[in-house]
């Protein structure tokens, strides 16, 4: 380990009275720094009470934020630097990839490095560098902040889709990638489209044939079939049930019900609407007492609801 | 076929009884001798600590441990001119930071220590156009500054100071196709952010806007094998989405969605029998703020041990009572 030249015994630094923590008028605890620490941290505090805009306060920024990244004070405190020292941006678009490589889920060090592309007004590495953050975590919710950022911002929408489906061939359960499908398509071509719709509807199939016990993947299909109803949508049961056989899950029962139900509510001619109900109130009960038991309550309510829907009621007093 | 399910297994050694004085002297003790580095390292954020400490006393009925004036000045120190309260003495002010110095002091009944009329300028002076809240005037938009705002102005009854339209607008066009929130519009559903919208619509009287079903199965979904919670699809379990996700759900009205004798087990197993404390998840190391969600957590779920929590402030309901704060729930 090797020896740290301590700022208070640095002959350029002689000039400052390092200010020791300040816990209040009567500290709430005594606390054990380590030296280093200590040393930078008093330092940093003499700078802000000095309020000094220096190259040497600059510097010991960094010292500060290797110690503790994500103590936001110092990084509000380089950013006043970084202008009122006229610094090189670029510089600092290495420096701040270097430390976000290091501390990926930190907020300061996202929150900083927007900052800088906001004041560079430069993107051009940032999807690149997203991807490279998501190689080492493909779920970082900062990066895919982050990228999601850049995109609206700046407009980059070209190549996303088939990003997210590099991620979703190499994982097809991150949910973020999901998500950031749903991103793209919605801020691009939308889903009213017919032909989008289809196109989508098919690939989380297929999707869904490689891994049935996927959240995302039936949360997908859902959400995007919300908007027409499920239960209208032209062959979906019948690719659906076909699936049961060697995809079944959960997930996909759950499906049924949720498509079922929608064949109710919208009182759907194609549908023979007792039959229907029959099969809803079927697949709650083995979902309830079988497939999906932590959830028996919500399957319960939902069994509930199906026989209270009031057209069924109608139907059943008549 | 095989389906992987993220998650963890409970040994069957985990502890499955509530060690309430084990976590009360850990709190008491948190900072004074042990893991001092990590007290450090934690101070950009010493004011939330201290919140999560004394919240988790007092709903253990050992708030009396703390010390009250002490943290009292240390409050007053770290407002700032702006109105804004930092974490710490020479930190800068951040609305994160803010409403757990309101916390703090409403526990204590003292809010008139600080200028309030100057926290109501700062929190105004954070929202932008779009009805969103920056964390500070550095600009970070968050669905959780969003709440952090109205519940803070709800603390001081001051709710009336921002524009609340605006304000409702932003949350709900962070609403997903799932139904959850995200940070930001189009960002991810995740269950701490949609315990910040839940909650902020719960103060706002907007939780109608909520597809409480559509979101509840969300939630109920974040529920493992091993009875933990996750805070989102294909994640391991985590002590405090017992919170997040608990808390949303008993907003929403839907909390019985969940097994509660599962989700309890799974608790109780993230104790740390020698050290007192919760951990985020079984055998792993302890620390104040999965201490204060586990504790809440048991309380949202009945455990009579503990003083009922309120699950939109995360604050005793007495206190809540006391200031005179109901915030809605569904059923």
């Amino acid at each position: 380990m090797c020896l740290f030249f301590y700022f208070r015994d640095r002959k350029e630094w002689a000039d400052l009275e390092p200010v020791p923590q300040d816990d209040g008028p009567n500290p709430v605890v005594k606390i054990a720094y380590s030296e280093k620490f200590t040393d930078v941290f008093d330092m940093f505090r003499a700078l802000l009470k000095n309020d000094e805009k220096s190259e040497r306060a600059f510097a010991l920024t960094a010292e500060a934020i290797e110690l503790n990244a994500a103590n936001y004070t110092v990084w509000h405190y380089r950013r006043v630097l970084l202008q009122a020292l006229d610094k090189d941006l670029r510089e600092e678009m290495k420096y701040i990839t270097a430390i976000i490589e290091d501390q990926p889920k930190n907020y300061q060090v996202w929150h900083h490095r927007r900052m800088v592309v906001e004041w560079l007004n430069d993107p051009s590495e940032e999807l690149q560098f997203v991807a490279e953050i998501l190689s080492q975590d493909a779920k970082n919710y900062h990066a895919w902040q982050h990228r999601q950022w850049v995109m609206q911002e700046y407009k980059l929408w070209d190549g996303e889709l088939e990003y997210v489906e590099e991620l979703l061939e190499e994982d097809v359960r991150n949910n973020s990638a999901w998500n950031q499908r749903h991103f793209v398509i919605s801020h691009t071509s939308g889903y009213s489209d017919s032909a989008i719709l289809e196109r989508e509807v098919q690939y989380t199939l297929k999707q869904i044939k490689k891994a049935p016990h996927n959240e995302s993947a039936w949360n997908y299909l859902n959400g995007i079939l919300q908007d027409g109803g499920l239960s209208s949508y032209p062959g979906l049961l019948e690719q659906v049930t076909e699936l049961q056989d060697t995809c079944s899950s959960p997930y996909l029962t759950a499906f049924l019900v949720d498509l079922y139900e929608d064949a109710l509510e919208t009182n759907s001619s194609s549908y023979d609407q007792q039959e229907t109900l029959n099969k809803a109130l079927e697949l709650c009960k083995l979902l309830a007492e079988e497939k999906d038991t932590i959830r028996r309550e919500y399957w319960n309510y939902v069994s509930r609801s199906l026989q209270n829907t009031e057209y069924i009621t109608d139907m059943l007093q008549v | 076929m095989g389906t992987q399910v993220k998650d963890v297994i409970i040994k069957p050694d985990a502890p499955n009884t509530l060690l309430l004085d084990k976590h009360a002297d850990y709190i008491a003790a948190y900072g004074s001798k042990k893991d001092d580095y990590e007290y450090t390292l934690s101070e950009y954020l010493r004011m939330s600590g201290i919140y999560w400490g004394l919240t988790v006393m007092d709903l253990m009925g050992q708030l009396s441990r703390m010390n009250r004036e002490e943290i009292i000045e240390f409050i007053k120190s770290c407002q700032h001119d702006c109105g804004g309260i930092s974490a710490s003495i020479g930190h800068d002010p951040h609305l994160l930071y803010t409403l757990s110095a309101v916390q703090i002091l409403s526990l204590y009944d003292s809010i008139n220590v600080i200028d309030v009329e100057k926290v109501v300028d700062y929190v105004k002076g954070l929202q932008q156009e779009d009805g969103s809240f920056a964390g500070d005037k550095w600009g970070e938009i968050d669905t959780r500054f969003s709440f952090c705002a109205v519940a803070t102005l709800a603390l001081l009854g001051k709710l009336d100071e921002i524009n609340m339209d605006k304000a409702v607008e932003f949350v709900l066009s962070c609403m997903n196709f799932d139904g959850g929130f995200g940070c930001r519009p189009d960002s991810e559903s995740h269950a701490g952010q949609i315990y910040c919208c839940t909650g902020f619509l719960s103060i706002t009287g907007q939780l109608h806007k909520v597809n409480a079903d559509l979101l509840g199965w969300w939630l109920c979904e974040r529920q493992l094998p091993s009875g933990g919670l996750n805070g989102r699809p294909e994640k391991l379990p985590d002590v405090c989405y017992s919170w997040w996700v608990l808390a949303s759900l008993k907003i929403i009205g839907r909390i019985h969605w969940i097994d509660k004798a599962k989700l309890r087990s799974f608790i109780l197993a993230c104790q740390d029998e020698e050290t007192g404390g919760f951990a985020d998840r079984p055998g792993d190391m302890v620390d104040p703020f999965h201490t204060l969600f586990g504790v809440a957590g048991l309380s949202l779920l009945g455990d009579e041990q503990i003083k009922p929590v309120n699950p939109v402030f995360c604050m005793p309901e007495d206190v809540l009572q006391r200031v005179g704060l109901q915030p809605d729930l569904l059923s």
